[in-house]
């Protein structure tokens, strides 16, 4: 593993032409995939795809955010920014997984949820909220694995899981590290500074208990070759998946509520210093 | 000459209002000037267009519960500074020291015309009633204590959205919290929400949108993605009831939108019908 990248150059990396999309990965990592479209209630998002698949002997149900790899594949996906029937789709599927027993694998990719009147008035709060909290109670396994970004709510509403995997160079945060520099300091320009000071890289998301797994990336990144960082992704599922399939449900889903439950620094009973005169 | 036209806008004003020492605020929605003391007499609710302003946790919590009914829990408890942001702890202790709050939310116990509840008020005087560490496990908790002692539960978001001096810790805030709704929810508990100015970002993306009914003050923004944001993505001006209550209930969001000053009545009869009572905790 490369340790020595800053948090800035790992989102140099990530943002790479040619970094591997879940288009590329599919293939690779599943033996069948039938891509299953619509949300049932308005129309079918192009920034998540969904479907059955095969890992090993094993049907599961992939749910993945979508990067383009060209101008054209980003324009027809949205640049990976889901509108609400995006999210509604994927609870959709997940709920049919549920129904069949069926494993939910979740590929987050996204620079966060999209920003726009019909996302508004379609109510993407309502979704991504709807989301988070049914996979919480979705009685059947659910592994996430950050790609590439994952952008706050927009990635959460795929994340909440009963264990999470980063790709090496992957980052999971709160906002974007422009949206952050805009937010905090009026100054998009400062991205960089923003990015370093977050915590946003995959041994953050280790040490802060967000995620659980690190993916090793070939030398220099995923782009360098995609056999090698599928199979080890493969390698990674075809660990977690029976292991998790193995467990009681009922002790699965208090372990998935715990891994969140116990997210979050505070003191009680805090003694707040006194300050005395001089 | 700009001057000139000052001091005739001035003298105009003067003209027509009966003291013009008395102070007074602009409504944020329709721009009118209204006197301060009026204004507070409304409970903040504008005269002229109905706009339900921003109360502080502790006033609404005077107008909502009876008196003296309210009892706070997790009442000391301050956010540890898990991303080591820049100036996030002297910030709060500002904060504190300034509004009496120990962060943005206050949870307890209360009743409302005899019927228990608990109850979370978010104020957003501190630092934009935005989620963090201890709005988190604050609501969090208050949704575990209702569950096992079969209490309904009722919040007033009030939310710039995600806490980002916590980074991603802020974030898993909103799987925490809605986790505990749920759980609260499948074992039978009911849970009113009503949105207050404005409710935005993370919380709406979480338990904000959860109610069993969800209702709403007139007038007040509720969305996802910052209108700004929204403006810079589309480039183009949006229109002026965008996100607004009455937009949101007309999209299929908000069950009800309901004036402050009945507020307190329509929650005692929702809990009613829904078999809440009196029980002593
Ligand atoms: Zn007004």
């Amino acid at each position: 593993m490369d340790e020595k990248k800053t948090a800035w150059e790992r989102l140099k990396l990530v943002h790479t032409k040619g970094r591997p999309t879940i288009r590329d990965y599919i293939p690779l990592i599943f033996d069948e995939f039938y891509e299953m479209h619509g949300d049932r209630l308005y129309g079918d998002d192009k920034a998540i795809i969904g479907g059955i698949a095969r890992l090993d002997q094993t049907p599961v149900t992939v749910i993945a955010q979508v990067k383009g790899r060209d101008i054209n594949e980003n324009k027809a996906c949205n640049f990976a920014m889901p509108l609400p029937e995006g999210y509604r789709k994927a609870l959709r599927l997940a709920k049919q997984a549920e129904k069949f027993h069926r494993p939910v694998i979740c590929f987050i990719d996204t620079p966060g949820a999209y920003a726009g009147i019909e996302a508004e008035e379609r109510g993407q709060g309502e979704a991504i909220a709807k989301n988070i909290a049914e996979f919480m109670t979705l009685r059947t396994p659910v592994i996430s694995i950050v790609l590439g970004e994952g952008g706050s709510g927009g990635a959460l509403a795929l994340g909440v899981c009963d264990e999470l995997a980063m790709l090496e160079n992957a980052q999971y945060s709160v906002v974007s590290p422009r949206g952050f520099a805009s937010i905090l300091w009026k100054d998009a320009s400062r991205e960089e500074e923003a990015c370093n000071i977050m915590r946003i890289t995959a041994e953050d998301m280790v040490r802060l208990g967000v995620a659980e797994t690190i993916i090793e990336e070939p030398l220099g990144g995923a782009h360098n070759d995609l056999d090698k960082i599928s199979e080890n992704i493969k390698e990674y599922l075809s660990l977690k998946i029976p292991e998790k399939c193995k467990k009681d449900i009922d002790v699965l889903l208090k372990e998935r509520y715990t891994k969140f439950r116990k997210i979050g620094e505070f003191t009680e009973h805090p003694v707040l210093p006194r300050i005395s005169g001089e | 000459m700009l001057e000139d036209f000052f001091n005739v806008v001035k003298k105009r004003f003067n003209d027509t209002s009966d003291d013009d020492a008395r102070p007074t605020v602009k409504c944020p929605r329709c721009q009118s000037p209204i006197l301060q003391e009026r204004y507070e007499e409304l409970h903040r609710v504008c005269p002229f267009c109905n706009y339900h302003g921003r109360l502080s946790a502790q006033e609404r919590i005077s107008i909502t519960f009876d008196k003296d009914s309210f009892h706070e829990i997790n009442a000391d408890m301050i956010s540890a500074d898990p991303i080591e942001f820049p100036e996030y702890p002297e910030k709060q202790q500002e904060l504190r020291d300034i509004t009496g709050l120990s962060d943005a939310v206050v949870t307890g116990v209360g009743k409302i015309k005899g019927i228990t509840t608990v109850a979370g008020i978010m104020d957003s005087r501190y630092m934009m009633g935005s989620m963090g560490s201890v709005v988190g496990e604050k609501i969090t908790r208050a949704f575990e204590y209702a569950a096992e002692n079969k209490l309904p539960v009722i919040l007033f978001t009030a939310s710039g959205g995600a806490r980002m001096q916590e980074g991603i810790v802020s974030l898993m805030q909103m799987a925490k919290t809605s986790g505990a709704v749920k759980l609260h929810s499948d074992a039978g508990g009911f849970y009113i929400t009503v949105l207050t100015d404005p409710t935005t970002g993370g919380v709406t993306a979480s338990f904000a949108s959860l109610g069993d009914i969800i209702i709403a003050e007139p007038k007040i923004l509720i969305g996802f993605a910052g209108r700004r944001v929204i403006e810079s993505t589309i480039r183009q001006r949006l229109p002026e009831d965008f996100q607004l209550a009455e937009f949101m209930q007309e999209k299929g969001f908000i069950d009800m939108i309901v004036d402050r000053k009945k507020m307190r009545s329509v929650l005692a009869h929702l809990l009613e019908l829904h078999g809440c009572s009196a029980k002593e905790v």
